[in-house]
């Protein structure tokens, strides 16, 4: 499969008057096109920090990320997307000019893409609340109007930081999958970055574990369903737990 | 009301019957007050020489309304406090935005404007009639200076307050620190925007009061101030009372502007 993305040996700190944090220590990992990788890790270890760099809103210390052969910088990553812990839709705007945003950003609103974002709120059924404002929207809705934001732009890649964690535990259930296979059907390659394990099973196509911080790569395991598994067949099926238990030993490994 | 249970029709009843008698209460204490202060002037009680009476007041403000004096001195008064007004709003986002900007910039001017805020600017107002001489700029200037170092200090507080994470949403969405701007922080802070204005209507009318006391040849400022020299206390009485109504109309015009803006977008 295509290269899409080569994260090779960065680090990075943190700075402050009182000291020097180190985050992240010599990761590397390669991204194909129409992977999901989830990165899990104890909380603090600098998984949201892995996904600033990968977004270029960061810029490693050491080591380089590459988006097609091209460095990744903080001048412009269009074509990253990404996707934060909260919708963050903003109130004084329609759920519509909601989604717009980033194309009004980058000066991209054409009537055609203006059409392509209508198509998606038609799709994924938030056509009938384009004018409505987002506190009228239910979590579910919210982080739906949110992907679509950051689809809008038409990203090679996503960047998910853990999406889903501000919802309470079944709205997760239902958003998660339902997000999950709306990435799948639009053929888009995605990072998601939780620290719930079940989550990156039943979404990822590769789990990447970090340790404590400074954090490493401990293990990288790819994750074997058929194509055709939805996130909930994957969570009832019985390799789902062999996984957990893989997954859960790496994490709680020499501590 | 057909489906509307008894129990939320007697809540609804006793809400209207709680916000009437209060309503009740709050006019029959205005009229005591004024019946009292009469009764006590036409009874000889108390000098109306002195302390005036709603009737001589009254009729000071009928004789000045015939003659249109009236008018022009409202006229200026309000003219200098809208003009006041406007300036503060202008130049608080025009300098709160610098400041936004620029943090160095606004790490160095924060004790001054600390210091300005904290200031008595009744103290300025002598010295700018002596710099710039007893005309309009220089009472506008006292209004302005009396409500802008607070806005400041009020504006940048709600700008810094706004969310990281919506901001670092314009970034991810390839945006840069003007679209920062336009995008996030300007929507996110007229909320308390308005609420500066509606502290800053009253700051700025007293701001202008301040400098037509010391400045000035029209305006209810000087009505008050020339009228307690010469012992026309009807004057004086009337301007306060054309003050109050000012302040409730102006603090009125922004409050229905803020709920206007609130009903719309949330």
């Amino acid at each position: 499969m295509e290269q899409l993305m080569d994260i090779s040996h960065v680090s990075y700190s943190y700075h402050t008057m009182q000291g020097e944090t180190p985050a992240l220590s010599n990761i590397n990992f390669t991204v194909h096109k129409g992977d999901f990788l989830a990165i899990v890790g104890p909380s603090g270890c600098g998984k949201s920090t892995l996904l600033s760099l990968l977004a270029g809103l960061l810029e490693p210390e050491r080591g380089s990320i590459f988006l097609y052969g091209q460095k990744v910088s903080q001048k412009g990553n269009r074509t990253i997307g990404y996707m934060l812990q909260h919708d963050h839709l903003f109130e004084w705007r329609t759920v519509e000019k909601n989604v717009l945003l980033g194309l009004e950003i980058q000066k991209k609103l054409t009537p055609e893409r203006k059409e392509d974002v209508l198509g998606m709120l038609k799709t994924y059924g938030l056509y009938k609340f384009k004018d409505a404002r987002p506190s009228q929207l239910s979590g579910g809705m919210r982080q739906r109007a949110a992907l679509i934001r950051t689809l809008a732009l038409k990203p090679e890649i996503l960047l998910l930081d853990e999406p889903f964690s501000a919802l309470d535990y079944q709205t997760r259930l239902t958003v998660g999958d339902d997000i999950g296979s709306i990435i799948k059907k639009e053929g888009k390659t995605a990072i998601l970055v939780t620290h719930d394990l079940s989550e990156a099973i039943s979404l990822g196509t590769q789990v990447i574990v970090l340790g404590k911080r400074p954090a490493g790569i401990k293990a990288i395991i790819p994750i074997q369903f058929p194509e055709s598994a939805s996130a909930l067949e994957r969570r009832n099926s019985p390799e789902f737990k062999d996984y957990f238990n893989k997954i859960w030993k790496e994490l709680n490994e020499n501590e | 009301m057909n489906d509307v249970s008894i129990a939320q029709q007697n809540f609804l009843l006793s809400q209207k019957k709680h916000r009437r008698v209060v309503r009740t209460g709050r006019l029959c204490l205005f009229l005591l007050f004024l019946i009292l202060w009469e009764g006590a002037a036409q009874a000889g009680a108390i000098d109306s020489f002195i302390f005036s009476s709603p009737s001589k007041a009254a009729l000071c403000a009928y004789g000045m309304l015939l003659d249109y004096s009236l008018f022009t001195h409202i006229g200026v008064t309000l003219f200098e406090t809208i003009a006041s007004f406007g300036f503060v709003i202008l130049f608080t986002v025009i300098i709160t935005v610098a400041l936004w900007y620029n943090r160095r910039l606004s790490e160095t001017l924060e004790p001054y404007l600390v210091v300005l805020n904290s200031l008595p600017k009744s103290a300025l107002a002598p010295l700018l009639i002596v710099w710039l001489g007893a005309n309009y700029t220089t009472i506008i200037l006292t209004g302005v200076s009396v409500a802008i170092f607070g806005s400041i200090l009020s504006l940048y507080t709600s700008f810094q307050s706004v969310d990281a994470e919506k901001v670092k949403l314009i970034y991810t969405l390839g945006g840069r620190k003007s679209h920062v701007l336009a995008k996030v922080i300007l929507p996110a802070s007229i909320p308390s925007l308005f609420s500066i204005m509606k502290v800053n209507i009253g700051l700025c009318l007293v701001g202008v009061i301040i400098g037509e006391f010391i400045a000035s040849r029209q305006g209810l400022g000087y009505l008050i101030i020339y009228g307690s020299q010469v012992f026309k206390l009807d004057w004086v009485i009337m301007s306060i009372a054309i003050l109050c109504i000012l302040a409730c109309g102006l603090y009125g015009l922004i409050s229905g502007l803020e709920k206007r803006y609130l009903k719309k977008f949330s």
